[in-house]
């Protein structure tokens, strides 16, 4: 096969990468970092358990691995976050701060809604520079049921009956679609008591921990109902 | 073809013609496959007539766990093995090819292959590709020189020490070869002190993690203990079975294959999904 001269030049003046012309971009300083992790929380009649693993990473280390995800804003509602551990830490003093003003001020504490509403105006306000939060808001309504309301970094959110966020979220959240909601089923059996879903709690943070290599060491579950808050910790893959 | 023996030798061996296209894809919008890495904590430490080679086990894609028990101690000779950190595929495939090539020169030679025979063709291999060949392998065998032991890099570097680590456990590993290697170890003393520094990657680098894989290469022959330690087992069993019974699973359409006739037809009616 013959090929004139100037098709085969066209080939030599391609742009290869020569040491001339790699350039290495510099990465560039940014204010967020993922300490990633997974929270998850499902509402019942009369309890919300919310759970979360407590391993707190950066790329491929991990800073610690007994760091809370999860706080307890009133006797009612608890608060778990993924994403940025420093944004959790003042998000978290901003809520507790706040609340305990309305409390002074109204001489009871916020129901949950209002807990809601206001994380969603807090996240708002920072519109323009976000908290790299992944919120989950679990807590007890009027009536004593549990709900969870699941938010975006910046304010977005939705009452639910169950929600997952952080590392492991894709892993999860088909699982608990097909369990709790009976998704992909027709006769829909759906677990009512606590233990069935603790259950299924526990093995759902076991396959993230499985799959996903931010998640694993403990998972700290909280259980709120009117008659106060129980804590548990289980332990996950530590690798 | 000979124009394109032609073309090839006049471009000087440097085959870039997939950059080009890569970065063209990237224009329109391709997201760049994760490809899948090793992760990885790797270590090997020469002892008194021999050497140790250990690895982990988890194989990872971005921050996804691609494959919990992998295995990353490759043959390259009777006597020669290969722990790789870096890509999963390059790996696999350098590996095999250079273990074939090698094969094929002891037919023809008739003789042992050499550590530091593997170390020139790979590192020859590797350097003109500019480190785009993701391989970061520890080489560990026993020759007519001796026991041997070295590093190669992806770019094509090498480097000959008693004890080396790579992968992104390494530093994890390395601190733990720092503190207790010694001169003159015993088999099962090198052995250990390669558990030991496996495991503080498996613990401490998220990129590792599993099982640990060793073998031990000395004149005699080699010792390979595929999952000589199992540390993380799954950590919570389900305590009531999920309940997936028979025909609860909505389908949209069903159709029946009839191998006798070979035809295919549509049976029953169209199922809603239901949420």
């Amino acid at each position: 096969m013959y090929i004139p001269m100037n098709e085969m030049l066209k080939h030599f003046k391609q742009d290869v990468p020569t040491m001339a012309n790699i350039t290495h971009k510099s990465e560039q300083w940014s204010p967020y970092h993922d300490n990633s992790g997974t929270v998850l929380a499902v509402g019942i009649p009369g309890a919300v358990i919310v759970a979360g693993d407590t391993r707190l990473s950066n790329g491929y280390n991990i800073m610690s691995r007994d760091a809370t995800k999860l706080s307890q804003l009133t006797d009612k509602c608890v608060l778990a976050t993924a994403g940025q551990y420093a944004d959790f830490i003042a998000l978290r003093k901003f809520l507790q701060q706040r609340l305990q003003l309305y409390e002074f001020q109204n001489e009871v504490q916020a129901s949950t809604e209002t807990v809601a509403h206001l994380l969603s105006r807090e996240l708002y306000s920072r519109r323009f520079f976000p908290y790299y939060t992944f919120n989950l808001l679990a807590g007890l309504d009027e009536n004593n049921h549990g709900f969870v309301y699941g938010y975006d970094a910046i304010g977005s959110y939705d009452k639910m009956t169950y929600g997952v966020q952080g590392s492991g979220q894709e892993l999860v959240v088909a699982v608990l679609d097909n369990q709790l909601k009976g998704y992909n089923k027709i006769n829909k059996t759906i677990p009512q008591t606590r233990e069935e879903i603790l259950d299924i709690i526990l093995d759902c943070f076991s396959c993230a921990a499985e799959r996903d290599i931010h998640t694993g060491d403990n998972v700290e579950i909280l259980i709120i109902t009117s008659a106060g808050t129980e804590r548990l910790i289980k332990p996950l893959r530590k690798d | 073809m000979q124009y394109f023996d032609n073309y090839l030798q006049s471009k000087g061996g440097y085959d870039y013609t997939n950059a080009k296209r890569n970065e063209l894809m990237k224009a329109q919008g391709f997201k760049e496959m994760p490809f899948t890495k090793t992760g990885t904590t790797i270590v090997g430490v020469l002892f008194d007539g021999g050497v140790v080679m250990a690895a982990d086990t988890r194989a990872t894609a971005g921050s996804i766990v691609a494959d919990k028990n992998c295995e990353k101690l490759h043959t390259l000779a009777p006597n020669i093995w290969a722990a790789g950190a870096g890509t999963a595929a390059d790996l696999h495939h350098q590996c095999a090819h250079f273990n074939a090539k090698l094969k094929l020169q002891r037919l023809n030679l008739n003789r042992q292959s050499r550590v530091n025979e593997v170390i020139t063709k790979l590192t020859s291999k590797l350097f003109p590709y500019r480190g785009q060949i993701g391989v970061a392998l520890i080489i560990g065998g026993v020759d007519c020189n001796g026991p041997q032991l070295a590093s190669v890099s992806p770019h094509g570097n090498y480097v000959y020490h008693p004890f080396q680590s790579m992968g992104s456990g390494s530093l994890a590993a390395l601190g733990i070869l720092e503190a207790k290697f010694q001169d003159g170890l015993t088999k099962q003393q090198a052995i250990d002190l390669a558990i030991e520094a496996i495991e503080a990657g498996i613990f401490h680098d998220m990129g590792s993690g599993s099982n640990v894989d060793v073998v031990a290469i000395t004149k005699e022959g080699v010792d390979y203990r595929r999952n000589i330690r199992q540390y993380n087992a799954k950590s919570h069993q389900k305590q009531i079975p999920y309940p997936f019974p028979i025909n609860n699973t909505p389908a949209l359409r069903k159709y029946e294959f009839n191998f006798e006739k070979q035809e295919l037809t549509e049976v029953g009616q169209e199922m809603e999904i239901v949420e």
